[in-house]
């Protein structure tokens, strides 16, 4: 484990437009926080609840799906299904103790690699200001 | 919104050579239907010199001013005086954009037991008569005619600066459109927001003084018998130097130096008096005519 | 899922790319760490891997190792996944065992801190090593290409693609919104920097388009829907009425003539408002196809219905004009499409101290390309809007370009244009021209020469950003003209020019409907809205739509040699998806596994493609294998866990989630 407390985000990048903007920050050289490890997919709606509380039960501080935004799915509409998904899925890691800031839906497109800085980083700001996880029954006790 | 209360910063001008201002603003607000309800216990802004000397304290003393409008539960606050609402929505700006100068501003704050700043939405009286009242309506509660001849809306150059919203900052033309809406004819006028000169005019004089001349001259050359303005520096600037230029250049330019307030205030059943008529400088013999003191004896009025 | 020799063995292969990666992240250590991880056999860095040596290093290793898996740590899957997959093919293994870690674009460009930057890459690549030993091997799919292409756009770049298409062989849909095609183009009197007249240059090309046996010509049209994939689109096209029939119509004109309208009095787009024109007009004599269109917002027939229909006397016999003609969509099937949408000038009014629109004699660019063309309102002539002709010109650069408050690139061809202006204005009028410029980009063939030209010529060149244009004088000498007050930033002095006339050089920008058109297409826009290209170098009219090309100004402004270059190598890419007959496609389809499948339903209205149907006898669904996009929605959603997808398989994103998260 490192010494200082650096959170780690497992991020679900669609691969026509949030995976593109993350590409175009690189070519574009827009520094930002090295906190997220990207997965790529190949649309947003294909996140699987699952791999999000997967990667929470893994010890993720931070989850963040990225997709394109309304209207501009490469597959018309796999957006909304994220939408409607994450909808249901923030009220159960809520009750499961998990801060509503470490789990985050982006709408990214293709050209904007500037967002993909932004996002990440103001993340990583918040995951700082909350501090590790500490799960739902420790937190009873203290 | 038929009788809106609006928080009122009058800031130092329109208890000074901006009276006439004040006069017009509270007496066009009553026959609107709207109050103005003025912040206790305010202080200058920090505009002019101040800003340029220490902007830091410059902010604090705009900054005393929002914190008190908030405690007293203000959510808008109305300031007609271009310097003063620059000023307030600068430090504003300054706050969201700069942490440093927020931390400065919270901490000077917090010595004075005010609350750190929230939205209060500082507001130009232009753009409460333009987007609450809307020109429609003034135009049905107008009771006079106009019979003056064309103005020039002078803007200034305050007003239209990156962090006002009162009009359109390259070219503002709500003054323009209230005036139209009472039945006022306004020329285009190219200067309407360039430096009135104002602050050079107690600087380096001479330099004060031509920009004076050259917006009252092109005023006069666009065919206006009166300039129009929504800022109190700007309108003593034009109004207390005319003799002067007459001097200097022997041209005979004596133009009335109004505010946009008297001219609605007028159409609105507003006396000479009320709207601070009569303290004007330059322009009286035109004043005299489109303002009559008796209307009810002159006959196109009747 | 062991092979021949027993067991999983993976290769790893870490990319230097020059310094790219290398100056970022320890490459070194990296490769070092990716060794200890389980089933790796083999771990090596490379300067370059893309290149042949780098790939031969891959596929020597696959035989003497015997390795099964690779996993290469370089650029973005979107650049390379390719190349390497043809490294895994020529080794013998199949092309899917392959795994790229993006530790080039997502990793070395992005981060500062050397060790932040190194502990990334390992967690990516031990991710990545996790998920190749849950891959297997896959068929990609083959889809043939429907050999007709549809083309968007009747500006020189969409004619020119229609044209090398049609020469070609292959049969295409040219469809134009305008009543003409000729686009922009059409407009110009003179092209820089050779002053060869464009109407010269176009119109045998506009001709050359109508009258092509292999080509389907639908002006006033407009694509509305389109679905498919790569090689089989479905467009439907909704083609507005006219009101004068096509195959009727001989082009004699007499209509225009014979209309009840005496005088025209509709202002005419084509000259910018400069002109008028009739509700029944053709928008310059050499419109194509020559057929007039009737406006019914003007055509006093449709207003009332109480014309005097004297144009349907004059057409007599040929009975081409009809007022019942109807709006009609058409549906086409298509293998690619060009877009070729172009653009639209600035609007001179958002800038509004240059005075468009409050002074009369100050011109934007394009109506002034109208004033000195031939065939334009004035026949040529320079006049302003009271008939005199200017002494004195401005010509203003940069409006609506280079600028934070307004848009912010440049637009390329406002220098040379400008300068190919103030040239003919001079030629003209013998006035005096003052450029007013930023800076003078004139890189092209021939356009710095052009540029001494006017020097020599004694065009005025004033740098410095206009402030505003204003009819305030001063002084006499500038009484009844305009003011341009500038600050002359080689002479360091502000200065006021007094002048006639205006011109402003209004820049280029997309569309205003480019992002519903992107939609409609399947295609992105960029961050100034102008249509986003695969790969700026390498894959420069493709987009990330396949089937689905570029050219044109749709894509960010260009002059026209470049906007015909562009149309041509779009051509060329239909081309050679057309003559392979079929495209390979990834397959990363979703499937179900019949056996677990309860017959919920959930995933059917999850799918746009209709490709899951219900299976009445079986009460199972069925993913149609063709039809599937590998969207990857329905998998997501089965409850069952039935519905699985290729090359996105749960057990392999699991297995990326718990590598990055195990901390070695």
């Amino acid at each position: 484990m490192p010494e200082v407390y650096e959170p780690k985000i497992v991020a679900f990048f669609c691969n026509w437009c949030t995976y593109l903007a993350a590409d175009l920050a690189g070519t574009s050289r827009i520094k930002h926080a090295p906190n997220a490890r990207v997965i790529r997919v190949m649309c947003s709606g294909r996140v699987d609840p699952q791999f999000v509380l997967d990667a929470f039960a893994r010890g993720a501080d931070g989850v963040l799906i990225g997709g394109c935004h309304p209207g501009d799915c490469h597959y018309q509409e796999g957006n909304y299904k994220a939408l409607r998904r994450v909808a249901l899925l923030r009220r159960l890691l809520k009750q499961m103790g998990i801060e509503e800031e470490r789990f985050r839906l982006e709408w990214i497109s293709a050209a904007e690699g500037e967002k993909v800085k932004t996002v990440i980083n103001d993340m990583v700001e918040k995951l700082h200001a909350l501090g590790p996880r500490v799960p739902a029954c420790r937190k009873e006790v203290a | 919104m038929t009788s809106a209360t609006y928080g009122y910063y009058p800031g130092c001008s329109m208890r000074g050579s901006g009276i006439a201002y004040e006069e017009s603003l509270v007496t066009l607000f009553r026959l609107l239907g709207l109050t103005l309800q003025e912040l206790r216990d305010w202080n200058c802004c920090g505009a002019t010199s101040y800003m340029c000397i220490d902007e830091n304290l410059a902010f604090l003393l705009s900054a005393r001013n929002l914190a008190l409008a908030q405690q007293t539960g203000f959510r808008e606050l109305v300031t007609p005086c271009s310097a003063c609402y620059l000023c307030l929505r600068k430090v504003q700006d300054y706050v969201q954009r700069y942490p440093q100068v927020a931390e400065r501003v919270r901490d000077s704050l917090a010595v004075a037991s005010l609350p750190p700043l929230d939205a209060v939405k500082v507001r130009h009286p232009l753009e409460i008569l333009f987007t609450d009242v809307e020109p429609e309506r003034i135009r049905s509660k107008a009771v006079r005619h106009w019979h003056g001849g064309q103005v020039a809306c002078y803007y200034g150059c305050q007003l239209v600066r990156p962090y006002g919203e009162a009009d359109r900052l390259h070219n503002p033309t709500r003054m323009d459109e209230l005036l139209q809406a009472v039945g006022v004819p306004t020329v285009k006028f190219a200067l309407k927001t360039k430096c009135c000169g104002g602050s050079l005019t107690g600087t380096i004089h001479p330099v004060g003084l031509r920009l004076n001349y050259i917006l009252l001259k092109e005023a006069a050359r666009k065919g206006a018998k009166a300039i129009a303005t929504v800022c109190p520096l700007c309108q003593y600037n034009l109004d207390a130097y005319q003799a002067e230029i007459r001097r200097e250049t022997g041209e005979a330019l004596d133009l009335p130096i109004l505010f946009f307030t008297q001219i609605l205030g007028w159409a609105l059943g507003g006396d000479v008096r009320s709207l601070g008529l009569h303290r004007a400088i330059s322009g009286r013999r035109v004043i005299d005519e489109w303002f009559p003191q008796h209307p009810e004896e002159v006959e196109s009025y009747v | 899922m062991s092979e021949a020799n027993g067991g999983i063995r993976i290769g790893v292969y870490t990319c230097h790319c020059g310094t790219n990666i290398a100056a970022a992240v320890d490459v070194e250590s990296l490769a070092a760490y990716a060794a200890t991880l389980p089933d790796v056999v083999v771990s090596r860095e490379y300067k370059y891997l893309c290149c042949d040596p780098g790939q031969d290093l891959i596929r020597q290793d696959i035989a003497d190792k015997r390795l099964n898996r690779i996993v290469v740590a370089a650029c973005s899957p979107h650049l390379h996944e390719h190349t390497f997959r043809g490294a895994l093919v020529a080794g013998g293994l199949n092309p899917f065992y392959l795994q790229l870690v993006n530790i080039r674009e997502h990793v070395a460009w992005v981060h500062e801190d050397r060790k932040e930057a190194t502990r990334k890459a390992e967690d990516l690549l031990r991710a990545a090593v996790r998920r190749v030993a849950r891959h297997e091997p896959l068929e990609p799919g083959r889809t043939p290409i429907h050999p007709d292409v549809l083309v968007v756009g009747g500006g020189i770049a969409g004619i020119h693609a229609a044209l090398t298409l049609a020469n070609a062989g292959k049969r295409i849909y040219l469809v134009e919104r305008e009543p003409t095609i000729g686009g922009h183009m059409a407009k110009f009197d003179r092209t820089f920097p050779t002053l060869d007249c464009a109407a010269c240059i176009l119109t045998p090309k506009m001709s050359a388009v109508k009258a092509h046996p292999n080509i389907t010509l639908w002006t006033y049209s407009e694509v509305t829907k389109v679905d498919g994939h790569v090689g089989n689109y479905t467009v439907k096209v909704k083609r507005w009425p006219r009101y004068v029939r096509e195959d009727l119509c001989a082009g004699c004109m007499e209509c225009l003539e014979a209309c009840v309208y005496e005088e025209a009095r509709v202002p005419d787009d084509f000259n910018l408002g400069l002109t008028k024109r009739k509700p029944i007009y053709i928008a310059f004599p050499e419109a194509v196809p020559q057929v007039p269109v009737i406006d019914p917002d003007t055509c006093i027939q449709f207003k009332s219905g109480k014309c005097k229909k004297t144009c349907i006397d004059a057409c007599g016999e040929r009975h081409a004009i009809s007022f019942q003609l109807q709006e009609k969509t058409e549906e086409i099937e298509v293998g690619s499409i060009i877009v070729a949408t172009g653009f639209q000038v600035f609007d001179a009014r958002r800038a509004s101290y240059y005075g468009y629109g409050v002074y009369p004699n100050v011109y934007t660019a394009l109506e002034v390309e109208r004033l000195v063309n031939a065939s334009g309102p004035t026949g040529g002539e320079v006049v302003l809007r009271d008939g005199r002709a200017p002494k004195t010109v401005g010509i203003v650069h940069c409006v609506g370009s280079r600028d934070e408050n307004t848009n912010r690139w440049c637009s390329r061809v406002c220098c040379m244009y400008s300068l190919k202006l103030a040239h003919l204005i001079k030629e003209r009028t013998g006035a005096e021209v003052f450029n007013f410029y930023i800076d003078i980009r004139t890189p092209g063939k021939g356009f710095e020469e052009f540029y001494q030209k006017l020097l020599n010529e004694r065009v005025h060149f004033i740098r410095g950003r206009v402030a505003e244009v204003t009819d305030w004088a001063l002084d006499p000498t500038e009484e009844g003209k305009l003011v341009l007050r500038v600050e002359d930033t080689l002479a360091s002095l502000v200065r006021r020019i007094p002048v006639d006339m205006v011109v402003l050089a209004v820049g280029l920008e997309p569309h205003p409907d480019a992002p519903e058109t992107g939609r409609i297409f399947n295609i992105s826009c960029s961050e100034e809205g102008f249509f986003l290209e695969r790969h700026p170098k390498l894959a420069p009219v493709n987009t990330f739509t396949d089937g689905v090309f570029l050219a044109g100004c749709c894509q960010g402004p260009k002059d026209i040699p470049d906007t015909v270059a562009q149309a041509g190598a779009a051509a060329a890419e239909a081309l050679a998806l057309i003559d392979a007959g079929s495209v390979e496609t990834e397959p990363n389809t979703a499937y179900v596994i019949a056996e677990v499948c309860s017959g919920c339903k959930t995933c059917i209205p999850l799918c746009p493609y209709h490709a899951v149907t219900f299976l009445d006898n079986e009460k199972k669904v069925r993913i149609d294998q063709a039809m599937c996009r590998g969207c990857g929605t329905c998998v997501a959603a089965c409850p069952s866990g039935s519905i699985r997808q290729h090359l996105f398989e749960d057990e392999q994103i699991f297995e990326e989630i718990e590598g990055i998260l195990a901390y070695a």
